[in-house]
């Protein structure tokens, strides 16, 4: 009887689902609640549940909460909320005036069909090491701004990120803006990856004589642009040995500063 | 949610992703599954206009939204929609698994640039993996549906009348 087999048929593993509508009932359903995941864009979790390799007990959709979804300008700089799309920031005037360095980077993250969906905010909360915006956000020195039902607090960029997907964020927070400074010419983002839109091996990120690299430690890191790889250890995998890293930092670091 | 023009209501199971409830609960199988995690593309439909990927959805999130599928392109018996007949035109596909994704990707991108470059014919198709036809057809097939889809007087000339082939 495949009709009814295919009745039951899902991916993800079994989790309660939350839809609040404001920002104040999604940051009580994450007190409350034990093991509780955030969803977003979904095109880092999703994956992750699909395969089954997350197993939260609970999710909380924030795609419900109404006005959530803004680029506005404040402290010489440029502020994206949470549900904002990572194409709405290619796609924002904002964005190019104030802080070109921020569109050149999104740009570079995964396909536009996944940008329709993927949230800038939801880059940075989740961390993973070899995306481009965590590193962004360090080289220009910004922060995010995180709630929960005891408020509000500013976690700087260089605060944030503590290891491969792990961040300041407490459990019961929730990231809902993130402050991006202008960025100053000379900027220049590059990165090095085997398949278009991929995960990059390696990448470079710099704004004006500030330098961020990813991909090549647990977390973004700032580095000397005089000696880029000076105390990495990067790790191996089936596309990169450490070597092969460490050689892509200096050559793209070159570039980024020859530009 | 409405998916083609037609009010459904979401499926009760929350786990249930919006590929599975489009294929398995609508019946809606031109939306193709492939790798489930976001890299093949098969399975791109519209969301509210804008190309997404519902194999990183669930089907609940697609409540109070509008879903299009490559079933709502064109109505039975209908025209084509100017990227379907333009892939058909252009051999834009040989065994056919990747196309629906392709197609609407490719509405996507026209939407999003009318008259596209070639860097962003390949940017607008990256996304999406084809395993058979190879993508020389395929870029010729978007180039063919821009032309297919302006507002000229070339418009609605058809099959046949050599576009593809220069």
């Amino acid at each position: 009887m495949p009709r009814r087999r295919n009745s039951r048929r899902v991916k993800p593993p079994p989790f309660e689902y939350h839809a609040p509508v404001t920002v104040d009932e999604a940051c009580a359903l994450l007190a409350s609640l034990e093991d509780a995941k955030v969803l977003a864009g979904g095109q880092s979790l999703v994956p992750l549940l699909n395969f089954r390799l997350a197993r939260p007990a609970h999710l909380i959709d924030i795609n419900r909460i109404g006005g959530l979804d803004r680029v506005y300008e404040r402290d010489g700089g440029v502020a994206i909320q949470a549900l904002t799309r990572q194409s709405a920031v290619e796609d924002s005037d904002l964005v190019g005036r104030v802080c070109p360095l921020l569109g050149a980077a999104v740009r570079l993250v995964a396909h536009r069909v996944i940008r329709n969906r993927g949230t800038v905010c939801g880059s940075l909360a989740h961390a993973d090491p070899a995306s481009e915006l965590p590193a962004v956000l360090l080289a220009l020195g910004g922060h995010v701004v995180v709630r929960s039902t005891r408020g509000d607090r500013v976690i700087e960029a260089g605060a944030l990120f503590h290891g491969v997907m792990e961040t300041a964020l407490a459990q019961d927070e929730l990231l809902i803006e993130a402050w991006f400074p202008a960025s100053a010419a000379p900027f220049a983002i590059v990165e090095e990856s085997r398949r278009h839109g991929d995960f990059a091996l390696a990448g470079v990120v710099r704004a004006a004589d500030r330098l961020a690299l990813f991909g090549v430690a647990p977390t973004p890191v700032l580095a000397d642009p005089r000696d880029p790889a000076n105390g990495l250890r990067p790790s191996g995998d089936l596309e990169a040995t450490p070597e092969f890293r460490l050689h892509l930092v200096r050559v793209l670091t070159e570039k980024a500063f020859a530009a | 949610m409405r998916v083609n023009r037609v009010d459904h209501s979401p499926p009760s199971d929350p786990r249930r992703l919006l590929s599975d409830h489009l294929r398995h609960d609508l019946g809606l199988t031109g939306t193709h599954v492939g790798c489930e995690h976001g890299v093949c593309g098969c399975c791109t439909v519209l969301l509210d206009g804008a190309p997404v990927r519902s194999c990183l959805m669930l089907a609940v999130q697609a409540e109070g939204h509008d879903v299009t599928t490559i079933e709502g392109l064109a109505e039975d018996g209908a025209p084509l929609h100017p990227v379907q007949q333009a892939f058909h035109e252009c051999h834009g596909l040989q065994c056919g698994f990747c196309t629906p994704g392709f197609v609407m990707s490719v509405v996507g991108l026209l939407a999003q640039h009318p008259n596209p470059t070639a860097q962003e014919v390949d940017e607008g198709i990256s996304g999406n993996l084809c395993r058979c036809t190879g993508y020389a057809s395929i870029r010729r097939a978007v180039v063919r549906a821009a032309e297919l889809s302006s507002p000229s007087p070339r418009r609605g000339e058809g099959q046949g009348e050599g576009g593809p082939k220069k």
